[in-house]
């Protein structure tokens, strides 16, 4: 049975199961609401709940497990000889999935009887022919022990899916049945469905959790694998980013001081476009602007955030960077070769970034209390000397902390590096050549045909949790500031 | 230990301090003063009462300008200091502020050390020449607030580190050291305890002496402990202003005879 249509079964159960467990309900205390314990729509969710929530947690459980189950025992099934043969079990495996697809559809489509696509016997070359003309995509000629493993991998399957509907459709009855039975003026509905949500709740915080958990652990034993091949000495005091790409290892040089140089040279400038500017627009909008000049260039200011960073790149690329280069070029100063640079990258990332230090910082300085202001101006002070030396020093932990999530966005900024910063991984101090990032170099070594057994791929992952240890440690360190800071007024 | 005025601190005759004529404040559509005209004498603690929302705090911030900090407030009328008019074109509201101190409802330091929280003022200013004419400054300005002694060995610890009674002596401090002409005290003990109360009323009775005070006050028995003069306000209009022993022995108007007996307010 078609997977759609199992969900839509026990759907329709349980939105049955909502009906009659109103009216259950409701005709236990005789038709009168006062009567019962909860709203009569309560019953109905209890029995709608309990109908489908275990049905569709079975479901998800039942579809996950099914595919490991089968795939361990039919590759059981391939001789070791013919693996030998080929790179991995995995591809016979995949070899094997699509045979039986291909079986599976040309059954689907007459091309092939039932009866045929499950022989055990049938001529090989025969299949692959019909396959061929059925129109499925066969590599090659398809080996016996491959057709032997692909029919029983289409009879486990089916057979699977079949029990798995019963046990779920089974499953849903049985929880609209119990639901059912508790449909009684003194059972405290309410209750069970607020815990209900409470579940769901809870699940929906935990995907979140878990899956961060999950990209960790998937970085971290990939770092793990990667410094199983390359010295990890090397990799972080290497002075030389070289990577070859023909190479199973051992020619490449991976070391990832000129990336991390790199990328703390652009965040820098993107920096020092970014909080003067953002800083400064927060203290006009807080403190100078009218509400109504406010009320326009507050948004206005956020729609930068909005602008996908591509779009940023697009215009360091085509804007800026030749901008630069007619000053800074050839033909004007002469330090800077192309439009692609540290520069460039910079003051595109930090027109990016002020609407991040500019809101921020925005908030926080309005959260500072109408009070402190008063005292300064009750003491003559003027408004800058009030921003300056009440305000300011009283938003700074706040600040600060809005400059840090700032930087650690641009630390892990990437399409305006590899638009603006161009691809050569130097160790310079010129900020008008071209250098790049962490970022960039993890998409440009698991772009094209990444083998990720080699080094060189994945030196990505090594990277990347590199990345994540510095730009977590940005982020506890800005969220310890700026908690210390709310404690100060409330 | 506060009674009611004992002759010898009744005021006869001094100098006018601030002088206001047929003030009208509006907030955008609200008019909120009506018309009131009230003679600040030099010297004198003068107290402004009357039922919440009545005008009086928006008529002392009037006297400093600090309703110029809200955009949709519009005040009319004369206002003299010193016989020059503080709504002049030609005054300049920060250098009045520093001439007319204020200390407000709920104690605000700010987030720096005692010493750098008095020295605000004189360095914004330009008082002191050098480092030990600021220490001068600070000490006196701690003295005048009465808070000297509970500080001066931690001057460098945060003011808002400090109790709510010792907040409010710091913030009138660091109004004394600007060394204004005049204080104005918008319910400067209404966050205090009794005790904190009677220390400040006490440090009112004292700047006395130096500075003309004008204080709002929701307490009819604080206006009657610490001033001179009483100004009695209602729904935006100066209903009676008079000693202050006249105002709460025998009132002209029975507005105000109403309100200091509790039944209207």
């Amino acid at each position: 049975m078609p997977l759609f249509w199992l969900i839509m079964i026990v759907l329709a159960v349980a939105a049955a199961g909502y009906f009659l467990g109103r009216q259950r309900a409701l005709a236990s205390a005789g038709g009168n609401t006062r009567h019962l314990h909860s709203l009569p729509s309560y019953y109905g969710w209890n029995v709608a709940m309990k109908a489908a929530v275990p049905a569709f947690l079975l479901l998800i459980v039942w579809l996950l497990v099914q595919p490991v189950y089968i795939n361990s025992t039919v590759s059981g099934m391939i001789p070791d000889r013919t693996v030998a043969d080929n790179a991995s079990r995995g591809l016979v495996m995949a070899e094997v999935r699509r045979t039986a697809e291909g079986l599976d559809n040309a059954v689907a489509e007459g091309t092939m009887t039932r009866d045929f696509a499950s022989d055990m016997r049938a001529d090989i070359t025969d299949v692959t022919q019909r396959l061929k003309d059925a129109g499925q995509i066969v590599t090659s000629t398809v080996t016996q022990p491959v057709l032997n493993a692909a029919q029983r991998y289409r009879v486990m399957n089916a057979t699977g899916t079949l029990w798995m509907s019963i046990a779920v459709i089974v499953l849903a009855f049985a929880g609209a049945f119990r639901g059912l039975r508790e449909a009684h003026s003194d059972f405290r509905a309410r209750n069970t469905v607020e815990q209900g949500i409470r579940a769901i709740l809870i699940g929906a915080a935990s995907i979140a959790i878990l899956t961060t958990v999950g990209i960790i652990l998937s970085l971290v034993f990939n770092t793990i694998e990667f410094f199983r091949l390359y010295p990890a000495w090397d990799f972080f005091t290497g002075l030389n980013w070289a990577p070859s790409f023909s190479g199973r290892g051992g020619s490449s040089d991976l070391g990832v001081l000129p990336l991390l140089w790199g990328t703390f040279y652009i965040s820098i400038v993107a920096l020092a476009v970014a909080v003067p500017v953002g800083l400064f627009s927060a203290i006009y909008l807080s403190e100078y602007a009218s509400p109504r000049v406010r009320s326009v260039a507050k948004p206005m200011l956020e729609v930068l955030a909005g602008i996908p960073t591509i779009v940023y790149g697009l215009f360091a690329l085509l804007t800026v960077g030749p901008l630069l280069v007619s000053v800074f070029g050839r033909d004007g100063l002469g330090w800077m070769q192309s439009g692609t640079a540290v520069m460039t990258a910079g003051l595109v990332m930090g027109i990016m970034l002020i609407p991040f230090v500019s809101s921020l910082s925005d908030d926080i300085i309005n959260a500072v209390p109408q009070a402190m202001r008063d005292g300064s101006y009750g003491l003559g002070a003027t408004r800058s000397e009030t921003i300056k030396q009440v305000i300011l020093p009283a938003a700074l932990p706040g600040i600060v902390g809005a400059i840090l999530l700032a930087a650690s966005r641009a630390i892990g900024e990437t399409m305006i590096v590899v638009l603006g910063a161009g691809a050569a991984a130097k160790l310079s101090l010129n900020p008008f050549e071209a250098m790049t990032t962490v970022t960039a170099k993890i998409v440009s070594q698991l772009t094209g045909d990444a083998d990720f057994a080699s080094p060189e791929a994945l030196v990505a992952f090594a990277l990347g949790m590199t990345l994540f240890v510095i730009t977590l440690g940005l982020n506890v360190f800005a969220l310890y500031i700026v908690r210390k800071y709310r404690e100060q007024y409330e | 230990m506060y009674d009611a005025p004992t002759p010898e601190n009744r005021v006869t005759d001094q100098t006018i301090k601030f002088s206001a004529r047929k003030v009208q404040v509006y907030y955008g559509d609200t008019h909120a003063i009506k018309d009131v005209d009230v003679d600040i004498a030099d010297n004198t603690v003068t107290a402004f009462i009357g039922p919440s929302g009545c005008g009086k705090s928006t008529f002392l911030r009037c006297l400093n300008r600090m309703n110029d900090t809200i955009d949709v407030c519009r005040v009319e009328g004369d206002i003299l200091l010193d016989g020059e008019d503080i709504y002049d074109k030609k005054v300049d509201p920060v250098q009045l502020r520093a001439k007319v101190g204020m200390v407000f409802q709920k104690p605000n330091p700010f987030p720096k050390s005692i010493y750098d929280n008095i020295a605000y003022g004189p360095r914004i200013h330009g008082l002191a020449n050098s480092r030990a004419d600021l220490d001068e400054i600070v000490e006196k300005a701690l003295r005048r607030g009465a808070i000297w002694d509970e500080v001066k060995d931690r001057l460098d610890a945060p003011g808002t580190g400090l109790s709510g009674g010792q907040q409010q002596r710091l913030c009138i401090a660091r109004a004394v050291a600007t060394e204004p002409e005049v204080l104005l005290m918008d319910e400067p003990c209404s966050a205090l305890d009794p005790i904190a109360t009677a220390q400040v009323e006490e440090l009112i009775d004292e700047l006395r002496q130096n500075y003309s005070v004008v204080i709002v006050t929701h307490s009819m028995q604080q206006a009657a402990r610490v001033s001179q003069k009483t100004a009695f306000f209602h729904l935006g209009s100066l209903v009676e202003f008079d000693d202050t022993e006249q105002i709460f022995t025998n009132p002209k108007d029975e507005r105000t005879e109403s309100y200091i007996t509790g039944r209207i307010g």
